[in-house]
């Protein structure tokens, strides 16, 4: 599953433009997490504070 | 609750406030519409323009200038540094701007226009009856919210979503995005005439760290790393053991983080009914990261065909060929020389940027523009760039 931390998160949309399927959304200082999500891990790669990530 | 216009513009960034002011201008029923309660905030840039690319398009305004440079000062890995007088070093110098203000007062230069601005309001879907598109589905405040029209200018940013919403894939693969973060940092030692640039593998893989001055001792010291040589979390670490050693004492009055498109032109920028402009079109720089002035040229061409497009009644693709056509001979060429440059730039060592930039350093480069200084370093450095020779040549 694709947690974020919402403590660490500064809401800049990086991961958004990176995700191959529209699985994420901001929403002003949310970041919304659909169930198209394929845990590929892309996202939190791109995160510039290491807000994602993906656990088993 | 349902409300019609001729153009939806998606996003009050530079390129949609343009876009919208420009089509409003021309006597379109504007509407653009911004997700966050407030334009402009927070920033997720370090906020560095070409004085004049930009007074072409406004009158520029103290309000928004924070600072004027001189030009830029680069630093190769090992410490060498060059100076370039600000026509020579592109858009990047010139200005550093106050984007909260400056964002919002584009903004309200299209509303002036006639555009009408609804903060608070999200674009969700893209409306089709018979399959041509009808226009947006938003949310206003927690509530839903239709508003029918012809055509759309997305200017949603990094974030886009009406491209791929119109079948166009903007998605940002890891090596052509740039994942950046940013201090505001107070120091004595900042350097308030000279937007600098540091380069090195270590420092910025695949990009490299800035200090843009904001005038009295503050300055916007970011990095930007290059995705696909990122990892969770690593621009704010990196970022930190900079300021360590350059602005130990620095004093850090705000953060931002961001992702800047470096993908160069995409296939389309158009659909039937759609329109993409500023970092949504992914028509960044991708080798300076700048995407300010081209947003904004992008904006008034938007801004411009549109009002043809609709009033002329073809908003097809075929329809709206004029902004594709423009947009590429105008900032596309460049975008697409300076991703041909970042492609090769990522590959460089530490050795490599030593012997390029020191090899300047006994050079009169004080007249050149970009591309003069390029073919000097072609002179120079045949062998390592023997790769960009056809577009030096
Ligand atoms: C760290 C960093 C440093 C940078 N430094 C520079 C620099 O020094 N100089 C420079 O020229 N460029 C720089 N850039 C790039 C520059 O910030 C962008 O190119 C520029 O902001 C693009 O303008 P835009 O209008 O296309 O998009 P944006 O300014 O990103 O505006 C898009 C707007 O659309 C809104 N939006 C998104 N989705 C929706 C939706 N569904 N509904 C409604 N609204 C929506 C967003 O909230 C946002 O306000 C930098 C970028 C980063 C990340
Ligand atoms: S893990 Fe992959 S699919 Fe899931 S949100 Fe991140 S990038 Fe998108
Ligand atoms: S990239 Fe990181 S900081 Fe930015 S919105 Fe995504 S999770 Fe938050």
């Amino acid at each position: 599953m694709l947690t974020v931390n919402r403590y660490k998160c500064c809401y800049c949309g990086a991961c958004v433009g990176a995700c191959p399927t529209a699985a994420l959304e901001l929403v002003e200082t949310w970041l919304e997490v659909s169930l198209e999500c394929k845990e590929c891990g892309i996202c939190t790669k791109i995160c510039p504070v290491g807000a994602l990530e993906v656990k088993a | 609750m349902s409300i019609k216009c001729d153009l939806v513009v998606v996003g009050a960034g530079p390129g949609g406030s343009m876009a919208a002011k420009t089509a409003a201008a021309a006597g379109l029923d504007v509407i653009m519409l911004e997700k966050r309660q407030e334009i402009g905030d927070p920033v997720r840039c370090a906020e560095g323009v070409g004085r004049r690319a930009l007074c072409e398009m406004v009158k520029p305004d103290p309000r928004w200038i924070a600072s004027e440079v001189k030009g830029a000062k680069i630093y190769a890995p090992d410490g060498t540094s060059i100076v370039m007088s600000e026509d020579k070093s592109g858009s990047e110098v010139g200005y550093v701007l106050e984007r909260k203000v400056f964002d919002r007062a584009l903004a309200m230069d299209a509303a002036r226009a006639g555009a009408k601005v609804m903060v608070k309001t999200r674009a969700l879907w893209l409306l089709r009856r018979d399959g041509v598109l009808s226009g947006v589905s938003a949310m206003h405040m927690g509530e839903p919210l239709q508003i029918e029209a012809p055509l759309i200018v997305g200017a949603d940013g990094v974030e886009s979503k009406v491209g791929r919403w119109a079948g166009i894939d903007t998605v940002l693969k890891p090596k052509d995005i740039h994942c950046c973060a940013q201090f505001l940092v107070q120091d004595k030692s900042i350097n308030d005439e000279y937007c600098e640039f540091f380069f090195g593998n270590s420092k910025a893989p695949g990009g490299y760290v800035w200090a843009f001055p904001k005038g009295e001792k503050l300055a916007n010291v970011g990095i930007g790393v290059q995705g696909s040589k990122s990892g969770s979390g690593m621009p704010i670490r990196l970022l930190k053991e900079f300021m360590k050693s350059r602005f130990p004492d620095g004093k850090v009055v705000e953060m931002v983080t961001g992702g800047d498109p470096s993908s160069g032109v995409i296939e389309s920028a158009t659909a039937d009914g759609v329109i993409l402009v500023g970092d949504a079109a992914r028509q960044t720089d991708p080798i300076t990261g700048g995407g300010i002035l081209n947003a904004m040229k992008a904006g008034i061409i938007a801004g411009e065909v549109a009002a043809k497009a609709v009033s002329s009644g073809d908003v097809s693709k075929a329809g709206l060929k004029g902004y594709e056509d423009r947009w590429r001979a105008d900032i596309g060429r460049h975008i697409a020389r300076s991703y041909e440059y970042k492609e090769f730039f990522v590959k460089l060592t530490d050795d490599d940027l030593n012997q390029l930039i020191g090899s300047l350093k006994n050079e009169d480069i004080s007249k050149m523009d970009l591309r003069g200084m390029l073919r000097v370093l072609f002179r120079l450095n045949p062998k390592l760039l023997w790769e960009l020779r056809h577009l030096v040549i």
